[in-house]
């Protein structure tokens, strides 16, 4: 890269919605305002003057829809009064928001127009019922499609993916993974005071997860809503700096990650996947990320992953090559993903257990990357050796649609 | 005619009504259900929504719009298949918003008790009054020339009487919900032995369609929900007013022992004062005094119920929902007071509530709370557990508990001797599912 990029001063708020014990769907909740706020202050309480961010990127989803808000770049002011006047700008790719969010700070870095860019993700979507919120979230999808899917419309594009990894591997096994995965998010999200599923004290996961069959009737035929990410309104937040840029808010190197590579990739909405069974666009995305970096997956300390349902987080080892083909169900069951297996996976609970503002995910797994390399983890820390110090994130919008991954390595 | 044949048109009286209301809308959600299947389309489906009321069929048609669009939310993979041929209904938002309307399109708000000479059925949920359900249903069938069936949610009128004076032969049976009938399962079925069998077997296919749980009971006034519930009431106002004689205390004070015991130590949902004001005095007084003449050996009455009454204080619920005041005083869903009948006037728990707990004395550890246990696998070791402690115990609540079960029991096994309930599964499964009460009256706890 022509410059180089670092990332500091995260902050995510609470992702709120069932599981919190203090979220009442009955009852009126904080809205935008308030989540660009807290996010924001969040960041700036961490440098020495908000002056001194110069560009406010915003991955939201749709708030249009959800708040019936546009215009979103209108709210960087609210957070700060010094951010009057400076350019601001929303991006959208579905659940990928956040990860566009991301990559236009470091465009910007890159191309020498900011030295500062306040990178944000946001979405509120406790506003409606799931069932209307189904709706809202198959814009993700190629609207054409919208009449022939299901009621839940992105759980009924994932269960006919789980569907066809049951044919390819078998159901059993297939599940034995889906269900570690799950647990797996569950005991990290234990340890982030902010993730959803924070204050769960199920003892037993596993018998949980045995309980809730797929039912068809009610939901969709292959996954129950364990195997899916929650309804969350939260909203993430960092800093995208050039060195000149640290130097500028007085942050310490020691104090920030160093964007290392990334990888931007699309693929065609209105075709179908060739392959049920296989995340190509991540594994393009991934791949283009680390050979950007110079780095191999074997360097990486830990990874986030875009387990919208835990069959994505499955599929998503075998794209990032560690597990074979049709190996990743086994991969997971064994026990490689967790945060004191051979490659540490989503340390805060990832999207089943930390929560998924969709606008908003990008962003926080940034911001989870840049805790655990920074030892800024809290409960939640895992050991990051000096033989493997690089972190990875890949924040994927639709069905395997629009898909970012960046590469970081402490800075 | 066919099922479907029989439910193209039919009529609900007294539909503005806290019973009436949720007949109409199961009934108007499985007429419109029947109405998505495609050897269906086309064809109409007239549901009469029949009422005195003018307003309270416009609340009615509220009402209908709230609920139907929640049941609509709840069955959306299943009407997107109904509607897979709407090619202008995409999302579910625009999929649950035609299913609301073609709910509501099924349904004809009338004040004209003419408009049930078309219908093939009739449900029939008007006051709890003789003359006028016998006039009603007699004047429908003089005026069809349907030969229609006549569907009574009579909760204490024997369907006999009604059949013989209506001039109904064969034509009607007791289809009995319990309030409200949207959310309890239980629905007593009551055939007069004149019944025709394929009255009864739509009646069961048409409740096995609402997913109700059918109890047969037999044709004795009451029928074996208030069978049991009026008994147990008029037991719980005997044992307070012998209580405050006994103890030589205010009534307000035996009243609120007395609904202590049989929530707390009882375990059941509310106490019994409680749930007469739930259904309301002035209910509970009309039920008894339309079971009384049928029964021979015991008086169904207690001058209790005629105090309060002419004191003006019935209970019952307002049109909100909302609780109003009867025995005890109710604020944000709990009581805060009991009537007192002599002085005529509401007297604040916390003056009498803690000399009352003392004279029932502490209960055993092992107590348990009824919404923690209803759904416990260990539920009956559990309850087994606290009620032998209760046994045991020489505390005054102890022993007005067992004694109270003991007559639950005894009213419970009288209803299958009397023959009301062919079994006492039958009085437990009322008891069970229209009661929600944790275990069955006939049981062996307090033996």
């Amino acid at each position: 890269m022509r410059r180089r990029i670092y990332m500091t001063a995260g902050y995510n708020t609470v992702s709120m919605g069932t599981g919190r014990k203090e979220f009442n769907p009955k009852k009126a909740r904080p809205g935008l305002e308030h989540y660009f706020k807290e996010a924001g202050q969040g960041t700036i309480n961490q440098i020495n003057d908000a002056d001194n961010i110069d560009e406010i990127s915003i991955g939201n989803f749709m708030a249009a829809r959800f708040n019936k808000q546009a215009n979103l770049p209108g709210f960087a002011a609210h957070i700060d009064d010094k951010l009057q006047w400076k350019p601001s700008i929303s991006v959208e790719g579905a659940c990928g928001s956040g990860g566009l969010s991301l990559m236009y700070g470091i465009r910007s870095v890159l191309a020498e127009t900011a030295d500062v860019v306040l990178s944000m993700g946001i979405e509120v979507q406790n506003t409606v019922k799931a069932i209307y919120g189904a709706d809202i979230l198959a814009g993700a999808g190629w609207y054409q499609k919208r009449k022939e899917g299901h009621a839940y419309f992105f759980p009924g594009q994932f269960s006919d993916r789980a569907g066809a990894y049951y044919e390819k591997v078998g159901m059993e096994k297939a599940r034995a993974g889906m269900k570690q995965w799950f647990i797996n998010s569950i005991e990290n999200a234990r340890l982030d005071p902010t993730a959803q599923e924070h204050q769960n004290r199920v003892p037993d996961l596993a018998a949980l997860y045995d309980k809730f069959k797929p039912n068809g009737t009610a939901f969709v035929d292959k996954l129950s809503v364990l195997d899916c990410s929650k309804v969350s309104d939260g909203a993430s937040s960092i800093l995208v700096c050039s060195e000149e840029g640290l130097a500028k808010l007085g942050i310490d190197k020691k104090d920030a990650v160093e964007v290392m590579g990334f990888g931007h990739v699309g693929r065609n909405i209105t075709n179908d996947p060739e392959d049920l069974t296989e995340l190509q666009t991540i594994k393009k995305a991934a791949s283009k990320a680390l050979d950007n970096a110079d780095v191999t997956i074997a360097q990486l300390g830990t990874i986030e992953v875009h387990d919208c349902f835990s069959i994505a987080g499955v599929l998503a080892t075998e794209a990032l090559g560690l597990a074979p083909n049709g190996g990743g169900a086994d991969y997971v069951a064994a026990g490689n993903t967790a945060r004191d297996g051979a490659m540490p996976m989503n340390t805060t609970g990832g999207l089943i257990g930390w929560g998924h503002p969709t606008g908003a995910t990008g962003v926080h797994q940034a911001v989870t990357i840049w805790q655990q390399l920074t030892g800024k983890a809290g409960e939640a820390q895992i050991n990051i050796s000096n033989h493997r110090p690089y972190g990875m994130t890949i924040n994927m919008g639709g069905d395997d649609v629009t898909v970012i991954s960046i590469v970081f390595k402490k800075g | 005619m066919t099922y479907e044949e029989r439910l193209q048109n039919v009529s609900v009286l007294g539909a503005a009504g806290k019973m009436g209301s949720g007949i109409l809308l199961l009934t108007a959600i499985e007429m419109t259900d029947l109405s998505l299947k495609p050897g269906n389309k086309g064809k109409t489906f007239v549901l009469n929504a029949i009422d005195v009321s003018a307003e309270g069929l416009a609340g009615l048609m509220k009402y209908l719009r709230g609920q139907v669009r929640k049941v609509a939310e709840k069955k959306t993979v299943w009407l997107r298949k109904m509607y897979a041929d709407r090619d202008d209904l995409v999302e579910n938002y625009d999929i649950i918003d035609e299913y609301v309307f073609d709910v509501l399109n099924v349904v004809r708000p009338v004040t004209t008790m003419a408009a049930a000479y078309q219908s093939n059925l009739i449900f029939e949920a008007v006051s709890e009054n003789r003359a006028l359900k016998v006039k009603l249903l007699g004047d429908i069938d003089k005026n069809n020339g349907n030969n229609p069936w006549f569907f009574t949610n009579t909760s204490s009128v024997p369907i006999k009487l009604i059949e013989k004076e209506a001039g109904l032969e064969g034509r009607v049976l007791g289809f009995h919900f319990y309030n409200p009938p949207a959310v309890q399962r239980l629905v007593e079925l009551i055939i007069t032995g004149k019944t025709l069998a394929e009255v009864e077997d739509f009646a069961r296919n048409y409740a096995k369609n609402l997913k109700k749980i059918i109890v047969p009971s037999n044709d004795f006034a009451g029928f074996i929900g208030n069978g049991h519930f009026m008994r147990d009431a008029l037991h719980g106002m005997k044992e307070a007013t012998a209580l405050a004689e006994e103890k030589n205390i205010p009534l307000y004070k035996a009243i609120y022992m007395v609904n202590k015991v049989t929530q707390d130590y009882l375990v059941r949902p509310m106490g019994i004062f409680q749930l007469i004001d739930y259904v309301g005095i002035d209910v509970v007084q009309f039920i008894l005094n339309v079971m009384n003449p049928f029964v021979e050996d015991e008086e169904l009455s207690h001058d209790l119920l005629d105090k309060m009454m002419l004191q003006g204080v019935k209970g019952g619920q307002k049109s909100s929902g909302a609780q109003k005041d009867g025995f005890l005083k109710y604020k944000g869903g709990r009581f805060t007071a009991i009537w007192d009948v002599h002085k005529q006037e509401y007297i604040d728990l916390d003056s009498f509530k803690d000399e009352c707990d003392e004279m029932l004395g502490e209960l055993p550890s092992s107590v348990v709370a009824w919404k923690s246990v209803i759904r416990n696998k260990k539920k009956d070791d559990l309850l087994a557990a606290f009620f032998n402690d209760l046994k045991t115990s020489a505390d005054l609540g102890a022993a007005m508990a067992i004694k109270y079960g003991l007559k639950s029991k005894a009213i419970g096994e009288k209803l299958v001797s009397d023959k009301v309930a062919k079994e006492t599964d039958h009085v437990n499964t009322v008891m069970l599912t229209g009661f929600f009460h944790a275990y069955g009256p006939v049981n062996n706890f307090f033996d």
